[in-house]
Formats: C-alpha cells, sequence, structure tokens
C-alpha cells in the first residue's frame, strides 16, 4: 500500500466541497473520521495518496478551497 | 379545490421534492458534520451539493456563503440583529413584512435608527426618495423584493448602487420571489439575499436561508444563535468560519433535500416559463375582477410590475366573511386579513381591515382562474 497523507479543513463543508475538486481531477481519496492524534478543527478529514499531495493542493489553489493543514500519515 | 394561498406556502409540491425528502431520511439519515461515518457524509453531500446549487440559482458566488436557516424570518433576524448597532441608520420601505419590521422597532429601542420610505399607494417606491434618506451613519438598506400584499416589486437593481454610493449594504427579502423572479446577486449588487424554501422554491416549510454576497466581511455580524456546528469541538468559542458561524445546531437535512429537488423542478421548468405563466393568470384575475361594482382591487394591477398576488376587498362584505364563504362554498383557498404586513396594508390604504389575499401558483390553470372568477362574483351577492 502506497503512503498516505491526509488534508485537515475547518468545516465539514470545506472538507466535503475538497473531496468532489479532488474526485473531478481524477484522484482518489476517502473522507475519513479526523485521527485524533491531530488537532482539528473538522470531525471529517480527506485522506489521499501521498504522491497525489503536489496536484492535490494546486487543485485546492485553482478553487479557493480554504484548508487547515497537510499531514504525512 | 382550488389553492390560491401560495403566496403563504406553495401548495401541491413537486413529487420529486416528496421523494427526495423521504429518500435522505431513508438512506442518508446521518447528522452531517458531526460524525464521520458513511450516513453523516452522506448527509454532508447533500447539504454542501445544495449549497452549490443555491450560489448557482442565485449567482452569489462561493458556496460556504449560503447559510441554512430555518426560513426567511430567520435569515433576516441573523443580519438586522447581528449587523446593526446602536447609531446605526437601517433604510427600509414601508411595504415591509413584520420578518424586518418587528426585529427593528426592537432594534430601534435599543438606539438603532429606523427609517421607512413611503412607498406609492401601489406599492411602487421612488428610488430618489431611498437616495434622500441615506447618510454615513446608514448600514443597511432593506428591501422586499415583492409584497406578500400587493405583489408589488421593488426595482432592486436600481436601489442597489444608490445604498453602495451612502456606503450601505443591501439586504433582498425575497421570500415572495425566489423562484419566481430571476435572482442575480452579483449582477444586481444584492450584499445578503434572505429566502425561504417552502414558496416559489417549492421545498418544504423548515428550510430557508441567507445568501452573503462576496465582498462582505462577514466578521461584522454576530451570529444570532450558537452552540455546536461539529468544528472546533476543543474550543468553547463560536467559530469564525463559514458556513459554520452562523449554523450552530443539527441542521434540517431532510427540508434541505427537498430544497434541492425545488430547485431542481425549478430549473427544469424554467423560472421564465414560470414567470409568464403567473403573468398570465394575474392578468386574467385582474382584467376579469377590476371592473365589478362594489369590488376593489389593490396593487399596480399591471403583472409585469407584480408577483402573483391580488388582495380585493368588497364593499358590502368584510374579508372574512369573503373568505368563508369562498372556502366552504367553492372550495377556495385564499388568506384574508392583514397578512403580517400592517407597513403594507397601511401604503395601499387596506389598514385595517386587511384584504382577500388571492395567490395562484405554478400549478394553478387558467380554468382555476375562471373558477375563482365566477365565485367571487357570486359570494360578492349571496
Amino acid at each position: 500500500m502506497s503512503e498516505l497523507g491526509v488534508v485537515l479543513f475547518y468545516t465539514t463543508s470545506s472538507a466535503i466541497q475538497a473531496e468532489k475538486v479532488v474526485v473531478k481531477e481524477g484522484l482518489a481519496c476517502k473522507l475519513i473520521p479526523t485521527p485524533r492524534q491531530l488537532s482539528s478543527d473538522c470531525g471529517i478529514s480527506l485522506r489521499f495518496s501521498w504522491e497525489n499531495r503536489g496536484e492535490i493542493e494546486s487543485a485546492f489553489k485553482k478553487t479557493d478551497i480554504e484548508f487547515d493543514a497537510i499531514y504525512h500519515l | 379545490m382550488i389553492y390560491l394561498d401560495n403566496a403563504a406556502t406553495s401548495w401541491p409540491k413537486p413529487p420529486e421534492v416528496i421523494k427526495a425528502m423521504a429518500d435522505v431520511l431513508g438512506h442518508a439519515g446521518g447528522n452531517p458534520g458531526r460524525s464521520g461515518h458513511a450516513l453523516s457524509i452522506k448527509a454532508a453531500r447533500v447539504m454542501y451539493d445544495t449549497r452549490e446549487d443555491i450560489a448557482r440559482f442565485f449567482n452569489s458566488g462561493n458556496p460556504q456563503r449560503v447559510i441554512f436557516t430555518t426560513n426567511a424570518t430567520h435569515a433576516i433576524n441573523i443580519v438586522l440583529r447581528g449587523l446593526l448597532k446602536p447609531g446605526d441608520r437601517v433604510v427600509v420601505t414601508s411595504m415591509e413584512h413584520n420578518a424586518v419590521m418587528r426585529p427593528l422597532r426592537y432594534l430601534q429601542k435599543r438606539g438603532v435608527e429606523v427609517y421607512v420610505v413611503a412607498c406609492h399607494e401601489s406599492g411602487l417606491i421612488n428610488v430618489a426618495d431611498i437616495e434622500k434618506t441615506l447618510n454615513t451613519k446608514t448600514r443597511l438598506v432593506v428591501v422586499n423584493h415583492a409584497s406578500n400584499v400587493a405583489g408589488t416589486i421593488l426595482p432592486i437593481a436600481d436601489i442597489a448602487p444608490v445604498a453602495h454610493r451612502a456606503g450601505a449594504l443591501l439586504m433582498a427579502d425575497t421570500a415572495q420571489t425566489a423562484g419566481i423572479l430571476p435572482l442575480d446577486m452579483a449582477g444586481t449588487g444584492i450584499d445578503l439575499l434572505a429566502f425561504t424554501g417552502h414558496k416559489g422554491l417549492l421545498g418544504p416549510p423548515g428550510i430557508g436561508g441567507l445568501v452573503i454576497g462576496d465582498r462582505i466581511d462577514t466578521g461584522q455580524i454576530e451570529p444570532l444563535i450558537l452552540g455546536g456546528t461539529g468544528s472546533q469541538s476543543e474550543k468553547e468559542i463560536q467559530p469564525e468560519y463559514l458556513p459554520d458561524k452562523f449554523e450552530s445546531g443539527t441542521p434540517n437535512i431532510v427540508g434541505i433535500a427537498g430544497l434541492q429537488a425545488g430547485l431542481k423542478w425549478i430549473s427544469k421548468r424554467g423560472i421564465e416559463a414560470i414567470r409568464s405563466h403567473e403573468k398570465e393568470i394575474t392578468g386574467i384575475l385582474i382584467d376579469n375582477l377590476r371592473d365589478i361594482a362594489g369590488i376593489r382591487l389593490y396593487g399596480t394591477l399591471d403583472p409585469a410590475l407584480s408577483t402573483a398576488i391580488l388582495s380585493i376587498t368588497m364593499d358590502n362584505k368584510t374579508v372574512s366573511e369573503v373568505g368563508l364563504t369562498l372556502d366552504e362554498e367553492f372550495g377556495i383557498m385564499s388568506r384574508v386579513g392583514l397578512h403580517c404586513a400592517p407597513a403594507a396594508h397601511r401604503t395601499i390604504g387596506s389598514f385595517p381591515e386587511g384584504t382577500i389575499r388571492l395567490a395562484p401558483g405554478v400549478f394553478t390553470s387558467k380554468e382555476d382562474i375562471y373558477r375563482v372568477i365566477q365565485a367571487i362574483k357570486e359570494a360578492g351577492k349571496s
């Protein structure tokens, strides 16, 4: 299994918006409960393949997605 | 049975609306944003997708600035009670509903200066009369986009630049126009749009919203209701992020699903088609009632300048007598009285008696309207 990353958000609404953007880019992702070891503002986070980090970040930038932080799991 | 009370709530609802509500309750019943499991996320997706649909429908921009509320009254209260401070001036028209006037009279006692601009007896307004009242203290202009009493449409696109030149924000109360008239926030300069889901948008009661324009600094609006949002749960301080700042408590996901289906239904039918049908049937109603002795009509009497609402009174009968006769003898459902808008009735000259309000909708046929005309003629005689 490849390495995973997770994006943390301020609101659930942003997490859902981000999921739509990532899916539209043709990249795999999954909304998961925010891992407890990571402090977050929002109860759900977006898990993704770490190798896609660059593409995901630029997609967020393009679509003005507000996010808290990205972590390498 | 002929339902002519669409200005109070639209009926019937499209079957798609009822199905969407049952589907979400049956298959996406989680609490959006509170948990991370599949049903919660499904519900959160319905909610977010509906934000996008609303933002597109009103051309407002960022979907995170679509705030779900219980109704238009709730949305209006968020703005009036969250934005206005003692010493601020707020300018409104004399056609406002109590959803606006009651919070404003409450705020007036607490130091907010409330200025009511008189409308013409038809409900129309002279934009220059609004301009005259604006000063540097004017924080907000509130306009009832169309009157719930007379149907009169106010020229929101002409009022917006006037408000902005004075440094004020413009809020539109679209309770009577969302889903009925095209609304373009970015194009017309509406800063804050309050809507309800259960009238022209054909959704269920209990869902509405406040749409906040992209240029508004939401830091200046205090939340009306504070509490759990599913975000920043470790803090006992209300988050500033949108939409959470203004959306505490478990949302009405069933209502949101119904609203989404209503929007879809309207987009499919086409808002221009809906408007043209409503104009036509309102025109028939006006043309056939205006020359009858003993019946008085209120408003512009021009369907191009109003929504599908006609208020009437009869010289020889009280409005409640007529309402009861229409209901019991003809199966026609209207609303009689003051319609929660005493200011509007004073403006059009029907205070304190009120009017019989005939409010057809998208599902009212021409045949229905001819039956109504006949019934009103007979009710006047008996």
